[in-house]
């Protein structure tokens, strides 16, 4: 159950965060409660891990590069190959997908040179194929996640 | 288009903004710089479009979005531009992106990102975007997610902290994050 509060603050603040020394009260100003209670519930959201952080969403590979990455490991063996993948710090999401490409994640580098390295690495240490996936276009535009927030 | 300190202070502000009445001012006090100058140059990476959007970072799972499609779709080179961006227009799609085809192996280009209360919800939505958009032509396949291995937000310093070790969570009580849209979206790539 959340407040209507915490529903604001989640859906409202996605995109537009204030820029101002002081964000936190401004924000309160336009919801017309006090800076604390606009504090709390940033506290509170974030506790029960509702929200991650509240920071920057960098577009991708404006600083470093950035690539998708699959491969198809045999069920058997997938465990293992996934703790290697997730071991690499270059390494930011890996997860398990319901295909024959069963294992997808993504590798962030400062440079393409680092990216191919480090993919090259985990084929040899896991001893699968990698398929090498970067973006080519991102077509998305409009930005912010619109919850439904519905109990 | 960004110098030292700009790249400072992404790597400052990439873990999160802190939950304090003078937020900019603290992360000023790390880089050893004004409060005003933090501002003035978050909002320039903002509208350079090196940041893509500024706020509150959702984690959808933990709101009740257990079900994460990646759907791959086969269209044609010609029309996966307007393809795309008619996609992403549709307000169920997180993330729209074009990629290489492998091949036979794998003949897709164009990858979009469902994230929905359920699978059957999402495999609605799909297949009324399908519908909407005039799709039925490609070949595609929808790849929901299983077990997440690992997430966190994008680390872009080039001193790259040691990730958490895998901690499987089963699809359904985990915590993913979208990133972009990763407002609720992030893959990058």
């Amino acid at each position: 159950m959340l407040a209507p509060l915490h529903k604001r603050l989640l859906n409202d603040y996605q995109q537009d965060f204030p820029l101002s020394p002081t964000p936190y009260r401004d924000i309160a100003e336009q919801l017309g409660v006090s800076e604390d209670e606009v504090l709390n519930a940033f506290q509170t959201l974030s506790e029960q891990q509702m929200i991650s952080r509240i920071g920057p969403v960098i577009a991708p590979n404006s600083i470093g590069n950035s690539a998708l990455v699959a491969m198809a490991v045999p069920e058997f063996d997938l465990a293992r190959v996934a703790e290697l993948v997730s071991a690499y710090p270059e390494v930011n999401h890996n997860y398990e997908r319901e295909n024959r490409f069963n294992l997808w994640f993504v590798l962030i580098a400062d440079s393409e040179t680092h990216l191919k390295a480090v993919i090259a690495d985990i084929e040899t240490q896991t001893g699968y194929p990698a398929m090498l996936l970067p973006m080519l276009a991102d077509y998305f535009i409009n930005l912010g996640f619109e919850l439904n927030l519905h109990d | 288009m960004i110098d030292a300190i700009d790249y400072q202070l992404i790597a400052a502000v990439q873990a999160g903004l802190p939950i304090a009445a003078r937020p900019y001012a603290a992360i000023a006090e790390q880089l050893a710089i004004t409060e005003q100058d933090v501002i003035e140059r978050l909002a320039r990476l903002k509208t350079q479009g090196l940041i893509k959007r500024w706020g509150v970072v959702v984690k959808h799972r933990q709101l009740g979005y257990r079900a994460n499609a990646m759907i791959v779709m086969d269209v044609p080179d010609e029309r996966v531009a307007r393809v795309g961006a008619l996609i992403s227009q549709q307000a169920c799609v997180n993330l729209c992106y074009q990629r290489p085809r492998q091949g036979e192996v794998w003949p897709y280009n164009l990858y979009c990102m469902i994230h929905g209360k359920s699978r059957e919800v999402v495999l609605e939505q799909w297949a009324e975007l399908r519908h909407d958009c005039n799709l039925s032509d490609y070949s595609f396949e929808v790849l929901f997610s299983r077990r997440c291995f690992k997430q966190r937000g994008a680390l872009y310093a080039r001193q790259m902290t040691k990730g958490d070790g895998p901690t499987p969570v089963f699809a359904g009580e985990g915590r993913e994050e979208i990133q972009n849209k990763q407002s609720l979206r992030m893959h990058f790539a």
